[in-house]
């Protein structure tokens, strides 16, 4: 079981001359949560992006779940089984969060070329959407419009949504932001249970989540893998403390 | 074909195109810094031609009629900018779009109210009415060839002002970062209203140059406005280099396809079909380069992603 | 029953009653005004597809009303000049039954939906605008200049089409049909909008990013979308051609695709009744100001330039006050 189901290999992307990417290889295996960290510009964003599609890198492969996906577009990649959630909030702003999940649940579903029976009415959408919601919290919140959520609340129908896809690996793109002490706590728990149904690829800020939550941590600095490994190696390695150490004192 | 009459339709292709320039010019401008949609570009472009009948039937100066339509359009686009166009830069395209089309049903019924339905003619000076002979032999109007001479300065005379003067920095600093320019202390809403009177005045003076070729009436304007917008797709929006690169592909298809294709057809059809045929094909010609451009370069020739 | 589902109501009533009134008071033409409002209101649903549920700012939906309008204009053409639309490889000739037009107008709306619509789709925004209007123009130049259908003078129907045991030549009988179509339609239209498929367009309106994120192709659902817009309005434009009994490149015009988007925009866009209402209130507006002044287009525009600035849900909008349309 340690086949890895996401495999990145040699990933490179430069915009003129910056390298945002630079000869990245990653894997993620199934039940563990591969956290990605990195100083602010490290290219965090611009590897997730190529990894969901969006953004084509210059040289290296992704093979997923045992396919070759570097060239198919992101929805093909969603339908293979990533599920992804992002940085900053992407969600149909005037829906409703029950409609938004249900666009989740009709994704999965994959048949979307149904014209006349209203989707809203649809028991088995709303049963998937609805348990998706009562999982992340947010049940309670499911006739609110989506843009009169916080935005932590935000990030959580994101994982809503993503939970209703029921992917086969996870993307998570800063999930804690804006959520609180409280509530990250909280987000902690559920990732920790969630690694389980799926892996989880998380970039966060949250370095308390980090180190609680992930078996294997990898450090991009400048587009540049430059360790990976459990918490107390990651902890250990100098080149990680320099990385930082050097950035708090640039500070 | 003879060689001579191909040469004579290239040079009236230019023609065409420089014209073309002139309007997509300020059209892409205008996008390209304020982010807007304009559909009233055509009725600025009527307005500097009423404008220059309006001059020289009361004075008889072909060049006052030209200053009047620099001044007409740039005053007019002046006002719109004032009064309804800067209402629109934060608003969706839909809003802009039909923004912009009322404003050309208030142009033009407001012009047919003014000076009638009848169209107005606009006589080139006597100085330029004949044909001057250019090397090799071939008879050329001189009007014509004077629109492509104004077309190419004013095109080489926009490069200038948006590669060397402050205005043209400004413009450009607008088309890729609105706070930036606001932040360096520049006076935006003055900034789109010159800008928005500059596009203006050279539609305007497309106008009242294409006035004197063909006749002067309410609606001119619009077909031309959408062969800009042609020119427009095809060489990327925001790009003056691109509007140039356009104008001239769109004004040599145009002019070449109507008289080439229907011969083209006559190798092989009978002749009544290959008029219809060929007339008809060069009608879409230019839609196909459209067409084809889009299919290669979704984003135009000079357009970024 | 909310303040939106009465307005809806009172708006869907309007034209027959009114036709009805007409009938009693021997107004046919009052009878054929009404009628030529539920054709355009029904061009303004298929418009209302693309623009208010898709999102998709078409400037050239003229394409597909004059296309319907042509598609009838030539079958009847031919068949009351006895002569076959073609005879090699098979042998097609003209019709007067409205049926097989409408049918051949929808397959014709939806076919160039379906090329204008794979390109133009492949851009978005400003030059979506500018694309759709361009290929809308094309056809209208390319009617213009094409002689054997009345090229710009376009061509004339001495008698309108039939429908079977029904007499099209009463002003009250061709009401009905149009506005059957159009109830029909509406109901479609409302079916379509809070399906699956219409929940996953209205979110690509919003937010391409998250439909795709949940593996669905927004280049797929708007080309549909398109596509659905494009036969309804060429529906339209065979009902409309058929209540003038003529056809010509006019229909096919620019000013056409903006004057049914104003019916939209007037009424509220991405509201289903909302064409209805506009198309009502154009035509309203059309016999009143018109009445007064040859230039009512200028009074049009001033009306127009006002809603788009002041009041944007339209009229149903400023009726109902602040709800969320779609519902």
């Amino acid at each position: 079981m340690t086949e890895p189901l996401l495999h990145i290999e040699r990933l490179s992307k430069s915009f003129g001359a910056l390298k945002a990417t630079d000869d990245v290889s990653l894997t993620l295996k199934p039940g563990e949560i591969h956290a990605l960290i990195g100083p602010n510009g490290a290219g965090k964003s611009t590897l997730i992006k190529q990894i969901a599609g969006g953004l084509a890198p210059d040289a290296g492969r992704i093979h997923f779940a045992g396919q070759d996906i570097t060239t198919l577009p992101t929805p093909a990649r969603a339908r293979a089984g990533l599920g992804r959630t992002f940085q900053i909030s992407s969600l149909a702003m005037d829906y409703t969060v029950l409609q938004n999940a249900v666009l989740g649940a009709v994704g999965q579903r994959g048949t979307v070329w149904r014209f006349f029976k209203p989707v809203m009415g649809d028991a088995e959408l709303r049963a998937t959407a609805m348990a998706a919601l009562e999982r992340v919290g947010l049940a309670d919140h499911a006739t609110t419009r989506t843009a009169e959520l916080s935005h932590g609340q935000r990030r959580l129908l994101e994982v809503a949504v993503a939970l209703t896809l029921q992917p086969r690996a996870f993307l998570m793109d800063e999930p804690m932001a804006g959520l609180g002490a409280s509530g990250s706590k909280r987000l902690t728990g559920f990732l920790d249970g969630l690694r389980s149904e799926a892996p989880i690829l998380l970039v966060e800020h949250d370095m308390d989540a980090v180190f609680a939550l992930a078996d294997r941590i990898s450090v991009l600095v400048y587009g540049k893998v430059i360790a990976t490994g459990t918490a107390e190696e990651i902890r250990a390695n100098p080149e990680v403390r320099e990385a930082y150490l050097g950035e708090e004192d640039a500070a | 074909m003879s060689t001579l009459l191909l040469i004579e339709q290239i040079l009236n292709g230019l023609q065409f195109g420089v014209m073309l320039f002139l309007m997509a010019a300020g059209l892409t401008l205008i996008f390209g810094v304020m982010g807007l949609i304009n559909l009233a570009h055509g009725s600025l472009y009527m307005v500097g031609a009423f404008a220059a009948a309006a001059v020289a039937g009361a004075t008889g100066s072909f060049l006052l009629a030209l200053i009047a339509s620099l001044i007409a359009a740039a005053a007019a686009g002046a006002i719109i900018e004032l009064a309804v166009i800067r209402r629109l830069y934060d608003r969706d395209h839909l809003d802009q779009v039909l923004a912009t089309f009322a404003l050309i049903l208030i142009f033009s019924e407001g012009t047919r109210w003014l000076f009638g339905s009848f169209p107005l003619y606009l006589d080139i000076p006597s100085a330029l009415a004949g044909p001057v002979t250019l090397p090799g032999g071939i008879q050329y109007p001189a009007y014509r060839l004077l629109i492509i001479v104004i077309g190419g300065v004013i095109a080489l005379g926009l490069f200038q002002l948006i590669a060397r003067t402050r205005i043209g920095i400004q413009i450009r600093a607008g088309e890729s970062d609105r706070e930036m320019i606001a932040a360096l202390g520049v006076d935006i809403s003055r900034l789109y209203t010159i800008v928005f009177a500059l596009g203006a005045a050279l539609a305007g003076l497309a106008g009242a140059l294409v006035g004197a070729l063909q006749s002067v009436q309410v609606g001119m304007g619009e077909p031309v406005l959408i062969l800009a917008f042609v020119v427009i797709v095809i060489g990327g929006i925001g790009s003056i280099k691109g509007a140039f690169v356009g104008a001239l592909l769109v004004g040599l298809t145009d002019t070449l396809g109507k008289v080439l294709l229907p011969g083209l057809f006559g190798a092989f059809m009978e002749p009544a079909a290959a008029t219809a045929v060929g007339s008809s094909l060069a009608s879409m010609a230019i839609y196909i380069l459209m067409a084809a451009v889009l299919l290669f370069r979704p984003t135009g020739l000079y357009g970024s992603a | 029953m909310t303040r939106s589902a009465l307005i809806n109501l009172v708006l869907f009533a309007m034209l027959p009653v009114t036709a009805l009134i007409a009938l009693a008071l021997d107004e046919p033409f009052i009878i054929t005004l009404a009628t030529k409002a539920a054709i355009l209101a029904l061009a303004g649903v298929g418009l209302n597809i693309a623009l208010g549920l898709g999102g998709l700012v078409s400037l050239g939906h003229a394409a597909f009303f004059g296309l319907g309008g042509y598609a009838m204009g030539i079958l009847a053409h031919h068949a009351q000049t006895f002569t076959p639309l073609m005879e090699a490889p098979f042998l097609i000739e003209g019709t007067k039954s409205m049926p097989v037009i409408w049918l051949t107008a929808v397959i014709a709306g939806a076919l160039a939906a379906l090329l204008i619509g794979a390109l133009s789709l492949r851009t978005s925004g400003v030059y979506f605008i500018m694309i759709t209007l361009a290929f809308g123009q094309m056809l209208y130049y390319f009617a213009i200049s094409w002689p054997a259908y009345g090229g710009e003078d376009g061509l004339s129907i001495y008698v309108r089409n039939g429908f079977p045991g029904l007499n099209t030549l009463d002003p009250i009988q061709f009401f009905a049909i149009a506005f059957v179509i159009l109830a029909a339609v509406l109901f479609i239209a409302g079916r379509l909008a809070s399906s699956p498929f219409g929940l996953a367009l209205a979110a690509a309106r919003q937010n391409p990013e998250r439909v795709e994120t949940v593996g669905l192709s927004p280049y797929r659902l708007r080309l549909l979308a398109f596509v659905i817009s494009g036969a309804i309005t060429a529906l339209a434009g065979a009902l409309f051609a058929d209540l003038n009994r003529f056809v010509s490149p006019t229909m096919l015009s620019w000013h056409m695709s903006g004057e049914i988007m104003i019916f939209v925009i007037l009424g509220g866009v991405g509201r289903l009744y909302g064409p209805v209402a506009g198309a009502a209130l154009f035509i309203l507006l059309e016999h009143i100001l018109g009445g007064l002044s040859d230039f009512w287009h200028v009074y049009l525009g001033l009306l127009l330039l006002l809603v788009v600035l002041f009041a944007r849900g339209g009229m149903i909008g400023a009726l109902a006050g602040r709800e969320v349309a779609h519902d």
